[in-house]
This record gives C-alpha cells, structure tokens and sequence, in this order.
C-alpha cells in the first residue's frame, strides 16, 4: 500500500477536519476550561461525535461499528490534536475498543456495540506511578467467590471518574490480566485531577473490589497480548493526537512569522527564524511518515508494528514539542499570555507525551527490540 | 491473484535464477560497486552476469520505457521489485549518474533522438557520466558560473573550469552548465553534452580530508562541443539543472535511510559487550543510538512516504530539499556514531584490519554530504520560500 491516503481516507478527513474545526474548536476547550467542568469533555459534542461514527470507527461491523483502521483512526485524531478538542475517542474508541475487539466474549459483547452507540465511555487503568511501567503492574486479582478481588492504585487514569467501565491491568497467578470494572463497584474511588492541559485524569484505588469471573477480557492469565495491543493502539493514537498538535502549533507559528514586524520587517524575512521553521517542518513531516507506518503495519498486523509503534510515538513526541516550544518563542511575549493559543498547545503536547510512555520510554524500548 | 501479487511472485522466480549469489553479498569496498563505462573492470564474473541479467531485462533503469532501455514498470512494479531486491539483499547492478541525474532530465526534456541516443546506453553501463555544475568561484550560488561557451557557429568553444566533478577522471561523458550568455544570468546557460575525450578536457583529482580523491577539478581549454549537444533549449539550460538538483537531492537523501532497518546499536552492542541486564554497557551511547535508530527508522518511513508521493505527483516539488537535509544531517550522525562505537580502532587510517581506515575515511567522507548537492543552509532557505511561503526568502 502506499504510503498517502487512499481516496476514501481523504474524504474522511474532508468531513471530520470541517467538523471538528467547527464544533470543537481550540474557544471550546476554553469554555470547557473556564466554566470548570466537571466532565473533562461535552457530552454533547460526544453526541456529534456519535452521529458521524466516530466512536465506533473501529468497532468491528458484527458489533455495530464502522470496521476501520488505525489509518481512519489517525485521520480524526490528528484533528482532535489540532484543535486540542477534549474527547474520550483515544481512550474509549481507540484503545479500549481494540483491547475489547481483540478478546471478544461477554465483555466485548456487552461494550463494544454500547461504545459505537455512543452511550459508553471506557477509561485505561494502566499506569501505576507517576512514570508509564506497563512491565511493573502491581495490582493485583485473586480468586474469591466466583470472581476475583482487585487491590491496587493506578493514576493517570483519563475520563476514569464519568467512564462507565475501567480496563484494568492486574497481576493474576499466571501473568497479566484484564478486567472490565464498573464505575459504581464497590471499593473504586475515582479520584479526578485537572491537568496542566485541562484535562482530568484520576487516581483510581481499588479496594478490595469484588468482580464476577466474566469481568475478565479475554482469558485469565492471558491479558498480556490484550495488554500489547491496548497499548499499541493507544500510543499510536496519541502519537497521530500530537502530529495534530504539532501541525496545528506549527501553522500557527509560520502564519505569526508572516504577520508580525520588529525592526521594520516581517519577523519571517529573518533568515534565523526561517531555518528552524524550515527545520521544524522537516521534523513534522518525517514524523508524520512514521505514524502513517506504524498505522499501516497495525492494520496489517505485521509483526514488525511493535517496533515502529515505539518509533512513532517517539518521534511524534519529539517533533511535536519541538513544534510548541519554536511555537512559544517564536511568538514572543504574546506567546506567554493565556489569551493566546500557543501556550495551549504547548500544554496538550505535554500531557500527550507523557501518555502511554514518553519519549525515553519508547527510545529505550526501541533499544530493546534491537537486543541491546 | 491480483496483477500486482503476480508480478511479485514473476520477479521473485526471476531474481532467484538470475542474482548470483555473491551479488547478494553486502557492498565492502567501492569496486564492489559497479558504475560501468569505457573503462569499467569488473571485479568478477558475477558482478558481470548480474548486470547483463539486468540489462536484458530493462531492471537495470526499471520504471524507464522500454525502447529507452527500461522495463517499462509502474511505480508499484518498481517498488515491488526494489522490496524483492531489498528482500534477498541483492546490490544494485548498475550505479551512475546517468541513471540517477541525466536519465531523468532527458527523460523529461529530451527529444525522441536524444532520449533513444542517449539512454540505452546508460541502461547497458556503456557510458559512464560525470556533472559538471560547481566552479571555483560558484558553489552555493550556483547560477554565478562562469565556464564559457563561445558561439562558432554550428559548434561552441568552451573554456573554463568546473570543480567537485564526482569520478570526472572516470566518466567518460560530461553534462555540463555553460554560460552561452553573459547578459542573462538566469537565462543565459547552456545545458551541454560532450565526450571527456574531446581535445582540451583536463581532470586533477582533489585530495579530500578522507585522504580519497572522488572528486576532480576539471579544465576545458578550448573545446569544442557540436551545437546538436545540449538538453532543453539553448540559454535555458538552468531549467534543466534545477529539475536535476531535485534528482540529485532525491538520491542523496537516500544515505541517511541506510536501507534496511538496521539498528546502529544492535551492531555495536556485540563489539561493546553487554552488562548484566543485556543492555549495552556504555549508558550515554546506548542512549544516543537509540535515538539515532528511532530517526533513521521515522526517516524511512518518509523515504517511503516520499517516494509513494513523488512517483504519483503528489509531493510538494521542494520536498526533495526537506528529504535530502533531513537524510544528510542523518547520514553524519550515523557516522560520528559509527566512530564512537568504533573507539581507538576506527581511527586506524591503513590497517589491514580496518580495511585501510575505512570508517574514519567514510566518517570524513559523510561531511560533504551536507554540502554538495546544496548546502543545508540552502535546503533551509528553499524550504523556508517555495514550502512555508516565507517572507524574503
């Protein structure tokens, strides 16, 4: 396949960019922000959302979904990341609907047509301290009636005080384990912080939480590769949010270097300026190149996507701060004032790097599968 | 089957019965390399069985037409056929700058003669081509070159000097940037053609830091070129060179993706040693490896990206300038790790064992990457106006 978007991608980004620059525009983060919302998201964008099939997207047809790929999903993420629009899509359409889909069972059947309705949202209880170590799960399940009993306490956990279910990873006898816990289980206390880029993700406590045995996604000692694939799906998700993010605070910044004077010239006559834009624009679009791969061996299932999972999600990190930090000083003072957009994007970049494995999380791991 | 899964399937039956083994070798010294010319000596049998495999089958220029000595492949054949070479490792058979740079320019402003005069026999490797674009005084501003072509009538007398003429001393014909117009500076050169051998014509290898010499300085001292030998239009020869930068720009942005996906870490991790953990013990390099494979490996991807897009006329027309910037500053880093990971014994300049320096001479080497061709500077500048729209620029 070539690596460009085929002619029905292109009409999908021709009717989701449109949408989502209109409904959901950077002036709807704010108003989401400043009102102090208590949700993280407008539900009632959500409901938008749901008329144009975004949440189910990648819902398998048989579940009520659109049948897509990662490739359509990249599509509407990178124009959620260009206009910072608060969403649960990565986490709920992205990443739990691909760990659901690939489990299949109760769980699957019970969500997945629930999610391409629109009526559920599913938060990620990966992440355990403040650094993403999927490898070093603590929580545990053990057996207890006819289910299991889940203790532990994972952060970072997005949309995890409204989602109706969390996906959560537990250390079982015989390796990792999914579970699907409601929200009003006994024992879960969601505990939700804003975020530097406004959004909320919780502290979640499990406290001796008691799950029936069909809580379990997928089989019981057998969440590893479930786990693999969440996590491949979300990062790769996150990585085409923050070529969204990136763009979007790149646009912005060569449109600024066209429109603002010092010394009586345009401030993008100066060579100086000019070739870290160019530089930056290089970066953008090799990082661009690398999520569209990574994508792309997702959906063919290649064995080589892990690897170029972890390329991308470094690559998009990379490119994309160097995208808000050039944006921040290239704008000068105004470019430190909360009236102005730039620094937003800076803050969503943030928040996204940091998601599912930074920068030198995914390095090292790229290390790793070259054997050293 | 879809038409696309048969030819793969044609290409690899092919390629199994017709790449010798020993041309699925890795690439070691530069007489693995064949360039092919006059006075080309093939360092073996197989070297030579491969590109008249190739040549027979138009593979040599593959996506070229056929009466031009191509094989006349789709882009998506083209591609098929490089994944079916990449897959076996086979060497490319013919490499030349009649292929990469004058092919496409005739290709694109040739006549029907020219194009059938000239191109078969780059296709067989019977003419080996040099460049003729840098002079002393005109590097990075370029269109300020001076080599003359005075008007005789049916021919052109040619005096000056080019230099930085890769393999000059062994190509056996020139393209060549003239002035044929003192007025005009943009529309005032000539794009010319002429055999190496011609009365007049003079090389002098330049001794580089690498202590190679692949570059020549180049002297014309009257010579005489028939007027029947140029690309194009006569004083529209910067036209041509322009649209063959983007050529040469697009092959040079190909060091930095070093072909396969192979990890600069994983292959120092054996020499270094590994501490218990089976990472490779130096931290601070593993690191910066590390860093360097996620870069080659994300500028892969572009190099597909681009070559997906370029092929198909979707490609921004300055985007070579981003690929060959970007994979130039690549191919430096790679070799300052290169000489890293390769301690006191990459800087051997003639032991046996480091076959004659060859990583501190390859390390030397890479530093004109970023110059020839167009500076990085200058590929900042081009991005800067024809792709951001700058103000100035």
């Amino acid at each position: 396949m070539p690596l460009y978007h085929n002619d029905d991608q292109a009409m999908l980004k021709d009717s989701v960019a449109p949408f989502v620059a209109e409904q959901a525009p950077v002036s709807h983060l704010r108003k989401l922000r400043d009102s102090a919302d208590a949700t993280g998201f407008s539900r009632d964008l959500w409901a938008q959302f749901t008329e144009m099939g975004l949440p189910g997207m990648l819902v398998p047809e048989a579940h009520g979904g659109l049948g897509m790929g990662h490739m359509e999903a990249g599509i509407v993420l990178e124009e959620i990341g260009r206009n910072l629009t608060p969403s649960p899509f990565l986490s709920t359409s992205v990443g739990a609907v691909v760990a659901l889909a690939k489990a299949g069972g109760t769980q699957a059947g019970r969500w997945l047509p629930a999610i391409a309705s629109g009526e559920a949202i599913v938060a990620l209880a990966i992440d355990e301290g403040a650094k993403h170590r999927p490898d070093r799960i603590a929580t545990t399940a053990t057996r207890a009636g006819n289910g299991f009993r889940l203790d532990g306490k994972k952060s970072f956990v997005l949309h995890g005080h409204v989602a109706d279910i969390s996906i959560v990873a537990a250390k079982t006898d015989g390796g990792i384990t999914l579970f699907a816990v409601p929200k009003d289980a006994k024992g879960v206390t969601a505990d939700p912080r804003r975020l530097v880029d406004s959004s909320l993700a919780s502290h979640v406590t499990l406290d001796g939480v008691e799950v029936d045995a069909d809580a379990v996604i997928g089989e019981v000692d057998a969440g590893g590769e479930i786990l693999d694939a969440l996590l491949a799906a979300t990062r790769t998700g996150a990585a085409a949010e923050m070529v969204g993010v990136g763009q979007g605070a790149m646009d912005m910044t060569v449109n600024y270097l066209k429109e603002r004077k010092q010394f009586g010239k345009l401030i993008g006559e100066f060579q100086g300026l000019q070739h870290r834009a160019a530089h930056l624009y290089g970066e953008m679009e090799v990082a661009r190149a690398t999520v569209m791969k990574a994508q792309e061996l997702l959906d063919q299932g290649s064995e080589g996507a892990k690897l170029m999972v972890s390329v991308a999600k470094a690559k998009a990190g990379r490119a994309a701060n160097l995208a808000v930090r050039e944006g921040v000083q290239m704008h000068g003072g105004i470019g430190m004032t909360d009236e102005y957009d730039i620094g937003l994007y800076m803050k969503r970049d943030r928040a996204l790097a940091e998601y599912m494995g930074d920068v030198h999380y995914h390095i090292d791991q790229v290390a790793r599968m070259n054997g050293y | 089957m879809s038409e696309l899964d048969a030819f793969r399937t044609e290409v690899r039956e092919w390629l199994e019965a017709n790449c010798p083994a020993e041309m699925r070798e890795p690439i070691r010294d530069e007489d693995d390399v064949c360039w092919g010319g006059r006075n080309f000596k093939f360092k073996n049998a197989a070297q030579k069985a491969w590109l008249d495999a190739c040549v027979a089958k138009g593979y040599t220029v593959p996506d070229w037409p056929k009466p031009y000595g191509g094989a006349g492949l789709t882009p998506e054949q083209t591609k098929i056929l490089k994944q079916e070479m990449k897959r076996i490792k086979a060497r490319s058979p013919l490499d030349s700058f009649g292929i990469w740079m004058l092919g496409p320019a005739l290709l694109q402003f040739g006549t029907e003669e020219q194009k059938v005069h000239y191109l078969n026999p780059i296709a067989r490797g019977e003419i080996r081509w040099c460049q003729g674009y840098s002079e002393p005084g005109s590097g990075s501003d370029l269109v300020s070159l001076q080599t003359f072509g005075e008007d005789k009538g049916d021919h052109w007398v040619v005096n000056g000097s080019k230099i930085w003429t890769s393999y000059a001393d062994k190509a056996d014909w020139i393209f060549c940037l003239v002035r044929t117009d003192k007025a005009n500076k943009y529309q005032g050169i000539t794009f010319m053609l002429f055999d190496m051998a011609s009365k007049g014509v003079t090389t002098k290898p330049i001794l580089l830091i690498s202590g190679n010499s692949p570059f020549c300085e180049t002297f014309f001292d009257d010579v005489e070129v028939p007027k029947t030998q140029f690309v194009g239009e006569i004083n529209r020869g910067w036209d041509v060179a322009k649209y063959l930068l983007g050529h040469e720009r697009e092959m040079i942005s190909g060091g930095g993706a070093g072909g396969d996906m192979v990890s600069i870490g994983g292959a120092f991790a054996k020499a270094f040693g590994k501490n218990a953990a089976g990472e490779l013990d130096d931290p601070i390099l593993r690191a910066e490896m590390a860093a360097f494979d996620v870069d080659v490996f994300a500028y892969r991807a572009m190099g597909e990206r681009f070559m997906d897009m370029w092929k198909t006329g979707r490609a921004h027309p300055a985007s070579s300038n981003m690929m060959k910037y970007v994979g130039t500053e690549l191919n430096k880093r790679r070799h300052e790790l290169v000489m890293s990971g390769g301690g006191s014994e990459a800087l051997e300049w003639d032991s046996e064992e480091t076959k004659g320096g060859a990583r501190a001479r390859g390390w030397l080497r890479t530093k004109a990457n970023s110059i020839e061709g167009g500076t990085s500077e200058v590929m900042l500048n081009v991005i800067a106006k024809r792709i951001l729209d700058l103000p100035g620029a």
